[in-house]
Order: C-alpha cells, then structure tokens, then sequence
C-alpha cells in the first residue's frame, strides 16, 4: 500500500498533530513514513501544510509530486482548495468548513463553499460543532483525522493505536476525548461515501 | 539498536549524542534550530551532563565548538546559512588550526528562501576551507553523518561541514541508531603551538591543510555516500546530490535507465565522475541549492560533453528542487490535477494577535507620521513583519544587526531623525557593537529594542539579555537619560506614543526598550507552569 496525504491549514491550527497521529499509528503498523513539516517565519499565522506519506515500501522522496496525492486534509476550507493542483484524479478531499479568517481579503464563506461542494470527492464537515456536541472543542482536527479515516489505507483501530500512542502521557481523558473525536469525524464520513 | 521517527534536523543531534559529542553550540535559525532543541530535550545530555548551549550568536557558538575540540573533545556547532557567514572568520580559521577533537559544523541551507533572506549555498564555504562536506539525502544518513563525522574530522585534523536543506531538516522518517560512543578523554593537542596562528606557524598548518587535500578527495572516492549506480542506457548520467537524489529515483520507482551518481560527500569523487564522463553521453547535474557541481565540470571553456543543469535552463536557476521540477528536466510527464480556484487568497505570516510589536508599531508609525516615510531600519525576527499591511512600517532587513548601524549612516547622510527596530535576541547577537558605533558619535538615531525577552521567530528559545536590558545599554555608555522603558500595550498607546515623539525630537542618540514577553512564550510558560502544579 501507499498513500500520499497533503495536510494544509493555518499555522497554529493543529495539522501537525493530525500527521503525528497517523505517523504514530503507521510506524506501529510497520510501514515507512516520510513526512515533510514546516517551520519558522510561515507558522505566524500563515498558510502552512504537510506532506505525509506512508506506504509498506521505502519512501524516496519528502514531497508529494502535483497531481500524486491521493487525500488533502484540511482543517480549513479555503486552504483545502489551495492545494487542488497536488491532488490525482479521483483523489478526496476532506476538509473542514470553517473558515479562519485572519486576512483582510478573505471571500466570502459561501464562494469558498460552492466551490468545495463542485469537487467532485469530498467530505466536507463543521468540524468544531462536531467537536464540541462529543468531545471537546479543542479536538476539531481530531474530527477531520476521523473523517479522512477511511481513506487513510489504515484502520480505524490502528488510528485509535496512534491516538493512545500519541495522547497517552497527558492521561486517560484526554485520549478518550480525542478517540470519540475520531470515531464522530469517522461516523459522519461514513455516512458520506 | 533503536528505531527512531525523526526530523532530519533531530537524527543529526541523535547521530551526534550517539557518537561521542560533548558539546553542542548554536544560535536559533531557520531550518537548524530543532538540531539544538532536541540535544537539549534529550535524555542522555542531561544524563551525562553534556552542555547544549543556545550561544549569542553563531560566531560565538563556533568559537566555542572549536574550543571544546582544542581540549580534546567532539564538539558540534549548528546554524543556518546566513549564520555561518557570521560565524565565517572562526569557520575558515578553524580549518587551518585543525582540530584535536572532532569538530562538525552543521550548516543549513533553505533553497526557495521559505524563511530566509537569501538562498545561499554552504558548501561553497566547505569548498573555501577545503575540509570535507557531507550531505545527507536522507534522515538515516543525517544520523550516520553526525555520528561517523567526528571520526572523518579527527582522521583528517580538519573541521567536517555538514550541510542540509530545509526539506530534510523538517522532513520525519525511520531512523536506526547505533551503539553509543565513549566521549574523548580530554587532551591537549600534541603540538601546544597547532592553534596559534601567527603566520609563521599558520603557513606551516596551511601547507599541511593542503598536502592533505589528495587524501580528503580520495575519502570521497571511496565513500559509503557517494555511488556509482550503473545502468544501460548511457546517452545520459545523472550526477544527483544530496535530496536530489530521492526526486531523481522518486521519478522511476527507484529504477532509473541512466548511471546516476548519488553524491553525498564531497570534493568531488574524481573517479566516479571520470567514470560517467567516458561511459555517456551527456551529463544531468541535480542539486538543490547553487549550481556548484554543475560549474565545477562546465570549466571555463566549457568544451566536451553536454552538461545540464541549472546553467543551461534545464532547471530553474533558483529555488529548491521537487519531483516535478527533476521530471520536467527528464523529459517525463507531468500530470498536475486541477489548478487552484481563483477564490483563494494569499494568506501570508502576520504578527499574533496580542503581541507587543504591534503595538510597539502602532506607537511608532502615529509618532513617525510629521516626519514622513522611509526612515526605519529594521532587522531580523518576528518584527520585521511590520514590513507587510497593516503596519507598512519598516524600510530595511538586511542581516543581524544592521538596523542601528544603517541608521548610523542614513544619519550621516541626513535622513535625521532615523529610526532602528531591532529585537532583543538580534541585539545581543550583533546590535550591541553597532550601539557602541553610535554612543561614540552620539548618532541622532533612535533605537528601539523591542524586548520580548524570547528569540520567537524560531519558536522561543532563549534570549541572551534576560530582562536586562536597560543595564546593558547603559554599560555600554548610552546616555541614561535617554533609555525610555515603556509596555507596549493598546491602552498605554498614549503615552507610548508620547515618548517615541519626544526622543525623536532630540537630536542625539536614543534608546526606547518596549517590553513585553511574546504571547507564545508567554502561553508556553504558563502551560509548563500548570503542569508542573
């Protein structure tokens, strides 16, 4: 298996933490792993993204050539859309609806919708609302890590592995609040396909 | 054995506590500052009591590597590109004294400039100093670097560079470790004399330096890191170095048609490349960064084989590498899915919401207004995002330091009042000899040392000045007078104001400190403190 993922949002958002999470539940799993992270002066509130790639074979490159992802996962809408020209045929999209608005010139929610609603594989969620009616608020990218779930090549207990992997030292709530934020992001996707 | 998932910048200082090092020093920069973080999180340093210095500047932080290697041990000093220029007087000196422990230099590059002033390639000061360069292509051989370097630097008595790209240092991959490394004995070196250089002895080092460069080119030759990969067809060989080498083989599945040679040692290794010169064609040059390797074979006639490169428009002459950009140079197709929706807007860096340069700039643009544009100097961190709406505040960033002395000499040539914007982390790395320039000339400038008692741009590490601030300025001979403190939040916004004007308006030298700890810090802080509890 292999599966190429571009994780995008606004620094400070918590996509990292998405690709932990599914880091943690592949090296469980055994699998290879490359994940290219950024840092420094763009996570000021700047646009920033992920690639992450996991697959049972060695992995040569730390980026995702355009048009080879097989998922964007966002955790807002507008940045979903900017990564359009790395996703392959065929290829979802999961994103969040919220938008974070922290630009003079940010369109319109509904124009950024429409265009999300024309793609023609997506799920798009109100991850917060999601997040706070069955966990805490504070775990909406956790309900997007569910959501992209079923595309991931890994299970939703392996992921859950990743959760505990990942969440275990901050106790026994906190995990537990994460896991049921996974499985809501998980359930409405399913719903979905 | 352990197997580790690590950023590249992380496997080095992993590869570096696992072969034997005593001492890590740095200064925070963009992509080489988790190098230092993670030495300090680590376990084993704090267990065997190894320093993990964050040092006040990078010329510093050398200085003090090489001082440790002068006492026998191994020694490591990390920054970015930009920094080993402020660091280069001890770097190429350091090559002439030799070592006696080992001595690895860690310096990181970022091509495409993701946050950088310039993309600047280090292995031209590797070639400079003639000591061997390594360059990882990946995190397992970032690890295997940091830990076989020391050795490679000792063997050779000469400093080692090790050079990355953004790319690996912020990539996460498998790692697997080795056994861990006694750290040397210390030891002075044999000739008390080897780091003393007066030219009579400097003239002997160098002769030594340079009897050992055949040696240095043969260790390439024979490298684990550099490889000769045959394959059938020879209209073309592709010389890939460093990262190059995984979107080269990221193109045919591992497979390529052509020799290729994966460089990850350097000088050059004469007998693989004379080898590709005989047996093809043509030659394809990929290496992120300078087109140094592509210049060294081109020559100055550029007679002989084709060779391809960033020269010659096969590839972009600027900006990072990616697997698209190496199959467009291959000829393979590219199939980009859709293009991005006109809907989308740029969403560029901006200060936090909350934080003290905001209102440092508010302050400064309201007292600035009579005066008109063009007369603020600023430098390197967070604040220099006052260049971009809503503030359109500053008028320069140029390197460390050089906010106070361009305003020195913009004064001079009559732009008064001129203003400089530095932070507190940058003025002790290089603002504090600038200072002195203008205390002695009692320049009309006026400083504002934005204090928010942390180096934030690279995520919060320490600053050297810790809150004294005003103390330092006035041992350095500012006029006491002229020190104004003030808290740069929205409801002292007044009486902010107010101050900046007033020392505008004198004409000599002033110092204005706002200080306020950075939001991210500050949030860090009180997160640690409620675990702690």
């Amino acid at each position: 298996m292999k599966t190429d993922i571009i994780l995008a949002g606004v620094g400070g958002q918590g996509i990292l933490t998405i690709a932990a999470a599914i880091g943690m539940a592949a090296v469980n799993k055994g699998l290879y792993l490359k994940q290219a992270e950024v840092h420094g002066m763009s996570q000021r509130g700047g646009d920033v993204q992920s690639n992450l790639r996991i697959s049972d074979k060695p992995i040569y490159s730390d980026l995702v050539a355009k048009g080879c992802a097989d998922i964007i996962i966002s955790v807002e809408p507008m940045e979903a859309l900017r990564y359009l020209p790395y996703l392959k045929k065929g290829g979802y999209v999961i994103t969040n609806i919220v938008p974070y608005n922290n630009i003079p010139d940010y369109p319109e929610t509904e124009l950024i919708l429409d265009r999300i609603n024309k793609l023609p594989f997506k799920i798009a969620l109100d991850a917060d609302q999601i997040a706070k009616e069955t966990a805490t608020a504070r775990a909406s990218n956790i309900v997007i890590l569910g959501a992209a779930t079923p595309f991931l090549g890994l299970s939703l207990e392996e992921l859950e592995g990743g959760i505990k992997s990942l969440f275990g030292s901050k106790g026994e709530d906190v995990v537990e609040s994460n896991i049921k934020a996974l499985r809501a992001g998980y359930d409405f996707a399913k719903s979905k396909i | 054995m352990r197997k580790l998932l690590l950023l590249g910048d992380e496997a080095i200082a992993q590869g570096a506590i696992d072969g034997g090092i005593s001492g890590f020093y740095a200064y925070p920069g963009t992509p080489s500052t988790e190098i230092m973080e993670y030495a300090q999180h680590s376990k084993e340093t704090k267990e065997k009591g190894i320093p993990c210095i964050w040092s006040t500047n990078e010329k510093t932080a050398m200085e003090s590597a090489i001082g440790m290697s002068y006492a026998g041990k191994r020694a490591m000093a990390q920054m970015k590109h930009v920094g080993l220029n402020v660091a280069a007087d001890a770097f190429i000196n350091a090559s002439i004294t030799g070592v006696n422990g080992g001595l690895i230099v860690v310096g990181a590059d970022d091509p495409s400039m993701h946050s950088s002033q310039n993309e600047q390639d280090s292995r031209f000061f590797g070639n400079f100093a003639m000591i061997p360069v390594l360059e990882p292509s990946n995190q397992q051989e970032a690890y295997d670097m940091a830990y076989k370097g020391f050795e490679i630097s000792e063997k050779f008595n000469v400093p080692v560079l090790l050079r990355i790209t953004t790319r690996l240092a912020h990539s996460r991959a498998g790692v697997e470790t080795y056994e861990q490394k006694q750290q040397n004995e210390m030891s002075l070196p044999k000739d008390p004399r080897q780091f003393v250089l007066l030219p009579a002895i400097a003239r002997k080092n160098y002769k030594k330096l340079l009897n050992m460069q055949a040696s240095i080119i043969e260790a390439s030759n024979e490298s684990v890191y550099n490889k000769y990969i045959d394959a059938s067809d020879k209209t073309l060989g592709v010389i890939a170095c460093g990262i190059a080498y995984n979107y080269l083989m990221e193109n045919y599945a591992g497979n390529c048609p052509f020799p290729v040679i994966k460089i990850s040692q350097y000088p050059l290794p004469e007998k693989h490349i004379k080898r590709m010169r005989q047996e093809c064609k043509s030659i394809l040059v990929l290496e992120d960064g300078y087109p140094l390797v592509e210049q060294e074979l081109r020559g100055f006639f550029n007679e002989g084989i084709t060779i391809k490169g960033r020269l010659d428009g096969t590839l972009p002459r600027d900006g990072e590498l990616n697997p698209n950009i190496v199959a467009q140079a291959l000829g393979l197709p590219i199939c980009e899915g859709e293009s991005i929706p006109e809907v989308v807007k740029m969403r560029p860096p901006s200060l936090c919401m909350g934080c003290g340069h905001r209102d440092m700039y508010n302050a400064l643009n309201e007292a600035l207004a009579p005066y008109g544009q063009g007369r603020v100097f600023s430098d390197i961190g967070c604040y220099t995002l006052g260049a971009l709406p809503p503030f359109n505040a500053i008028n320069s960033c140029v390197d460390m330091g050089a906010s106070i002395t361009m305003a020195i000499g913009a004064s001079d040539a009559g732009l008064v009042p001129a203003v400089a914007v530095i932070g507190d982390s940058t003025f002790t790395h290089s603002g504090m000899t600038g200072l002195i320039d203008a205390i002695n000339k009692n320049s009309p400038i006026v400083v504002i040392i934005s204090d928010n008692f942390t180096t934030g741009m690279t995520g919060g590490q320490d600053s050297a000045s810790h809150g004294r601030m005003a103390e330092i300025c006035k041992g350095l001979g500012v006029n006491p007078d002229h020190i104004k403190l003030m808290n740069p939040l929205k409801k002292y916004h007044e009486e902010n104001t107010e101050i900046i004007k007033k020392e505008l308006a004198y004409n000599g030298l002033s110092v204005i400190i706002p200080q306020r700890e950075c939001i991210q810090t500050a949030a860090r802080n009180k997160r640690a403190a409620l675990k702690s509890n």
